[in-house]
């Protein structure tokens, strides 16, 4: 289908914003060429027959005067197999093939394909001539990766009648598998690659509330703020504080089938690192590399800040795609504080009225629109399918300070707040996820599924160690100020059983071999041991036997160290601790009853 | 094609001005700007069908509307860059200023660069030792990564960056081809002299490229000087090989200047007055640092700035803090209890050296080591306000026990001489000594097997 091109000129340059005239017929958000090296752009706003445009790549050089080519089409992703283990531009440039066509740095005007168009794949046809088709419907599969069966589907808003249906076998992205007899006549042929525009959400038949946990494996969220299959998250926090680390843990470790992982303004390295790491590290779940189910979007702090703008779009429509075939896709965004500052300064260089601190006043629907695509749903398609996408998001406040918009605007629209805190980070308390500070609003929610799937008694054993928390917190400002020595035994016992749980429990180190991944079985086992050793410790402690009785050294010692000591796959070991525990405390006990007797 | 000149200016607004009735420029071309048969530089920043916005380097300072003429040279801001500038001096636009020869033979190179592809880098592991207890084993540098010292006035950041310079070195491996560029953003002529003079002590001054635009040099063409710096450096790293270690200092001063540009321009200002998009200005630079699949050198950015009133949360500190690898953050209370270097270890941080420690880099005990040091270093701090309200004598046992830690880790570890060059085993065997005045039970960070293999109880310790 070839609209016909617009062709305008150039009249005015200020950093990606450029301004052209002779633009009749352009359409809002299409993509355009612009000048003598073609650079990518789009258009922001018309007037007239002049336009506004973003451009994606560096401007320096470009002219008043020189070409600017309308291509008809709006910014959009092209959706296919072969995104999986790529590494993606902000506007879905394949980084990798660029490196094979322009070197070592990024040049300007250079162009590629997302999907290799040429590469034939194995396709499994699953209709037949004559079926009624329908949008969404899995008409063909392609084992795309090891971790990733590629699911082939009608495009929304295509139903009809399967005519041409070609046999299983091998065929490369552009071949015609079928085509559609559509409804309303004319055909429509389906491809094993469609095509969407980013800024619009893909459909879905109905959205469902939040029932399972996404498990991550890292004991502070999936134990006390527990995000959903579908849900949303925010980690804010200053520089050095853990976002990445704890977004690269997700990545690594949670329970979804594909990972979307966008370095939206961020440091070069840290994409570097994903891919060399992730290629090496094994699935827990099905022993696999990482990089067969993740796909990158690399759009660091020096590449063009426009381009990092629309990095969030193409890939939450990335993430919408592998939804719609079934699977449970997990985003994580670092950061959206880059995000939200690319926004105000081409809001800037429009001369918008900005709001509070130069964002422009539109930063809050923006945020809630890109949140609000997440969610769990049924699918479209002929079969009733669930998939669902969750977004975590890190924020980067300046100054660490949690009162600025990107932070607060953001609150209104998650369900799970992880705040990071620089005093946790600087003790090297990690993940310095506060306790204290942090929310997440699935918890009840999910409590069934933790009563089935963990221990009908793990959200009391949870909501007791927050207990410990808060009253632990409470005796920290006394111990401040008079030091621990004058707290009476009970207190003095809720302080050491909470530092028992800060470093045996919260603490999780991202690089230990043991521990850097914790199911959900073994966060069980920690946290029914570490509540046990305090019950049994607050019995005696109230009879009146000396704290320093039961503080037993080898004990704390254990319950702090198993963590590292006990892998995932042998969870027995715990038995063993339990044991050693119960008869401490009898034998505590009995020494107790001997006393009182005598 | 014909260079364009024009003969008078519309307007002159600080470090701008505007000249009308133009054709065919291109958007960050160079112009030079003639007056009374004087050249200075300057860049277009802004241009419309006949209307051009130019920043003018040497600032604008005696330019007239009606006798000033531009000359549009077709071209970006670029230096030409060959093995010939080692050893030599420039200003901060990249002209040589040390009384010898342009350069001859070399490429021209765009000083603003262009972001290397996340997909060719190579992840940094190696480690370079800087005989710096604090920094080899708390905050290890890496070779490729942009490491920066925050901080301020009156505290020894030369000092500590000289040392750094002369003790680097790899552990283990030939350490290759090294070079030192070196810029200077509004610096006092001392403490450039200083920099310099230990530069040729050390014997490396062959090796070093240097780029002055000191204190009384045009504000404006401050811009560039990190720019047309790191041209030089990735020059040298990634077409000739070299090992280039790259000091920029002082970035609280190239801020300002990007921050006066920025104003003059009438943008809406962010944070303090500075521009909205000083994070991807700062980024641009910073970037500019790490190693390239399939190539053998690398660029190490050591960028040096002082946080205003001693404020970390103050953007330039801030923003960088998000964009670097970590920071090396000095101490005003420890410079006053005499500790050299006064690194404040909490709140700094290395965040490559997770890869580049431990087992077949350093010693296998020193992340789990570090690790602990920065524990109950933290827990320190919280005993010493605890002392500070209910007295020494006061304090439980294992409290006191901290505080003695305290002050040998002070004393032991963190103090060292300006030339003493510390060995990484000796820097984590000092470690252990000053944890030895722990009980055991306190180490939850390293585990039992080097607690048997490596503790040693100090004193009155059981
Ligand atoms: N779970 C963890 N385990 C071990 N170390 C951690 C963990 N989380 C954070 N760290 C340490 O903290 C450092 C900084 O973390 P990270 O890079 O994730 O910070 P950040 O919040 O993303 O900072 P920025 O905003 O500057 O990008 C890491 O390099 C690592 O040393
Ligand atoms: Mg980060």
């Amino acid at each position: 289908m070839q609209m016909n091109k617009t062709i305008g000129k150039v009249y005015m340059i200020n950093g990606p914003v450029v301004k052209a005239k002779e633009m009749t017929g352009v359409m809002m958000h299409e993509v355009v060429k612009v000048g003598n090296l073609k650079l990518t752009g789009e258009v922001i706003s018309l007037e007239n027959d002049d336009v506004t445009i973003e451009v994606y790549e560096e401007t320096s050089g470009l002219k008043p005067g020189e070409p600017v080519e309308g291509t008809g089409e709006l910014l959009s992703v092209i959706l296919g197999p072969g995104i999986i283990k790529s590494v993606y531009d902000g506007i879905q440039r394949p980084l990798n093939v660029l490196r094979n066509k322009s070197g070592d740095f990024l040049e300007r005007g250079v162009n590629a394909d997302a999907l290799d168009m040429s590469k034939e794949w194995e396709v499994e046809v699953l209709v037949k001539e004559g079926d009624r088709v329908v949008p969404g419907q899995v008409v063909a599969k392609v084992k795309e990766t090891a971790s990733v069966e590629h699911r082939i589907m009608i495009p929304p808003e295509i139903s009809g009648k399967a005519a041409d249906v070609q046999k299983s076998g091998k065929y490369n992205l552009d071949a015609n598998l079928l085509t559609v007899e559509l409804d309303n006549g004319g055909k429509r042929g389906v491809k094993l690659y469609q095509k969407w525009p980013v800024r619009v959400p893909r459909p879905v038949k109905k959205r469902l509330a939040p029932s399972e946990p996404l498990i991550t494996g890292q004991r502070v969220i999936d134990t006390f703020f527990p995000i959903s299959k579908g849900g949303t998250a925010a980690i804010p926090g200053g520089f050095g504080t853990g976002k990445t680390i704890t977004q690269h843990q997700l990545a690594k470790w949670s329970d979804a089938d594909i990972v979307v992982y966008i370095g939206c303004g961020e440091r070069g390295n840290e994409m570097t690192e994903v891919l060399e790491e992730f290629p090496q590290l094994r699935d827990p779940r099905n022993g696999q590399p990482l990089m067969e189910r993740t796909v990158l979007i690399a759009n660091t702090s020096n590449m063009p800040v426009s381009a990092r703008e629309a990095s969030i779009y193409t890939g939450v429509t990335i993430a919408e795609y592998f939804r719609d075939m079934g699977y449970h896709v997990a985003l994580m965004a670092d950061s959206t504080s880059r995000w939200a500052e690319a926004l105000r300064e081409i809001s800037g260089r429009l001369e918008e009225m900005p709001a509070e601190e130069g964002f422009p006043p539109y930063l809050s629907s923006r945020l809630a629109e890109f949140y609000e695509r997440a969610g769990k749903a049924t699918l479209l398609g002929s079969v009733d399918k669930v998939g669902s996408i969750s977004i975590i998001g890190a924020v980067s406040p300046p100054g660490g300070d949690f009162s600025e918009p990107v932070t607060t605007h953001t609150k209104r629209f998650i369900r799970c707040f992880w705040a990071l805190d620089k005093s946790l980070a600087n003790a090297r308390h990690y993940p310095s996820i506060s306790w204290l500070n942090s929310y997440s609003e699935y918890t009840m929610e999910l409590k069934n599924w933790f009563d089935e799937n963990v221990n009908p008694d793990f959200a009391n054993l949870v909501k007791k160690a927050m207990n410990i928390f808060s009253e632990d917190d409470n005796l920290q400002q006394i111990i401040k100020l008079v030091g621990e020595d004058v707290l009476p035994d009970d207190q003095k016992l809720v302080v050491r059983v909470a530092n028992i749980l800060k470093i045996g429990y919260l603490q999780q180190s991202a690089f230990s071999d043991v521990d850097a991944f914790c199911e959900l079985a073994k966060q069980n086992e920690m946290l029914k041991l570490i509540l046990m050793y305090y019950d049994r410790a607050m019995v005696l402690v109230s009879k009146g036997v000396a704290i320093s009785e039961v503080l037993n050294e080898t004990m704390i010692n254990t319950l702090m160290r198993m963590k590292e000591k006990i892998p995932n796959d042998k969870l027995n070991e715990f038995e063993e601790i339990e044991k050693s525990l119960e008869s401490l405390f009898d034998s505590l006990n009995k020494k107790y009853n001997q006393a009182k007797e005598a | 094609m014909p260079l364009k000149e024009y003969v008078g200016l519309s307007q002159i607004n600080g470090p701008l001005v505007f000249v009308e009735n133009v054709e065919n420029i291109g958007y960050n071309e160079v112009v030079e700007i003639i007056f009374r048969d004087k050249k200075r530089f300057g860049q277009v920043v802004q241009v419309s069908k006949n209307f051009a916005v130019i920043q003018v380097f040497e600032g604008t300072e005696g330019l007239n509307l009606n006798e000033t003429r531009v000359k549009f040279l077709g071209k970006t801001l670029q230096i030409k860059v060959s093995e010939e500038v080692l050893g030599r001096t420039f200003n901060g636009i990249g002209r040589p200023i040390d009384g010898g020869a342009e350069i001859v033979n070399g490429v021209y190179k765009d000083v603003n660069g262009s972001p290397i592809n996340p997909a060719s880098r190579m992840y940094p592991k190696n480690f370079i030792q800087t005989g710096i207890s604090a920094i080899d084993g708390l905050m290890t540098l890496i070779r490729g990564q942009k490491l920066p010292i925050f901080s301020g006035n009156g505290l020894p950041h030369n000092r500590l960056a000289v040392q750094i310079t002369k003790q680097a070195k790899l552990k283990g491996e030939e350490s290759g081809d090294f070079a030192i560029v070196f810029a200077a953003m509004g610096i006092k002529h001392d403490d450039a002299q200083y920099i310099l003079s230990s530069f040729e002590e050390s014997g490396a001054v062959k090796n070093v490229v240097t780029f002055l635009n000191l204190a009384d040099d045009p504000t404006i063409e401050r811009i560039s000087t990190p720019r047309v710096a790191l041209t030089a450096a990735e020059y040298l790293a990634f077409e000739k090989d070299m090992h280039v270690l790259v000091i920029l200092t002082d970035m609280t001063n190239y801020c300002e200047a990007l921050r006066e540009l920025s104003t003059a321009r009438g943008e809406v200002p962010s944070r303090k007055g500075y521009p909205g998009y000083l994070y991807s200005d700062l980024a641009a630079i910073y970037e500019r640092a790490g190693m390239i699949n399939g190539k053998k050198g690398s660029v190490t950015q050591i960028p040096i700035l002082s946080m205003p009133n001693d404020d970390i949360t103050h953007p330039i500190p801030d923003l960088t803090g998000y964009i670097t690898e970590g920071q090396i953050v000095l101490s005003r209370e420890l410079q006053r209890k005499g500790v050299h270097p006064p690194i404040g270890i909490l709140p700094s941080l290395s965040r490559l050296m997770k890869d580049g420690i431990g087992k077949g880099f350093t010693r296998d005990d020193h992340p789990h080591v570090s690790s602990q040091l920065f524990a109950a270093y933290s827990r320190v701090q919280e005993t010493r306000a605890l002392a500070s309200i209910i007295g020494e004598e006061e304090l439980t046992n294992a409290d006191k026990k901290y505080l003695k830690f305290g002050e040998a880790f002070e004393k032991e570890f963190l103090s060292q001489g300006e030339e003493e060059d510390r060995m990484i085993e000796e820097t984590l065997d000092i470690g252990w000594r000053v944890l030895g005045y722990l009980p055991t039970s306190e180490l939850t960070r390293v585990n039992e097997e080097e607690i048997k293999k490596r503790y040693k109880a100090r004193e009155d310790v059981k």
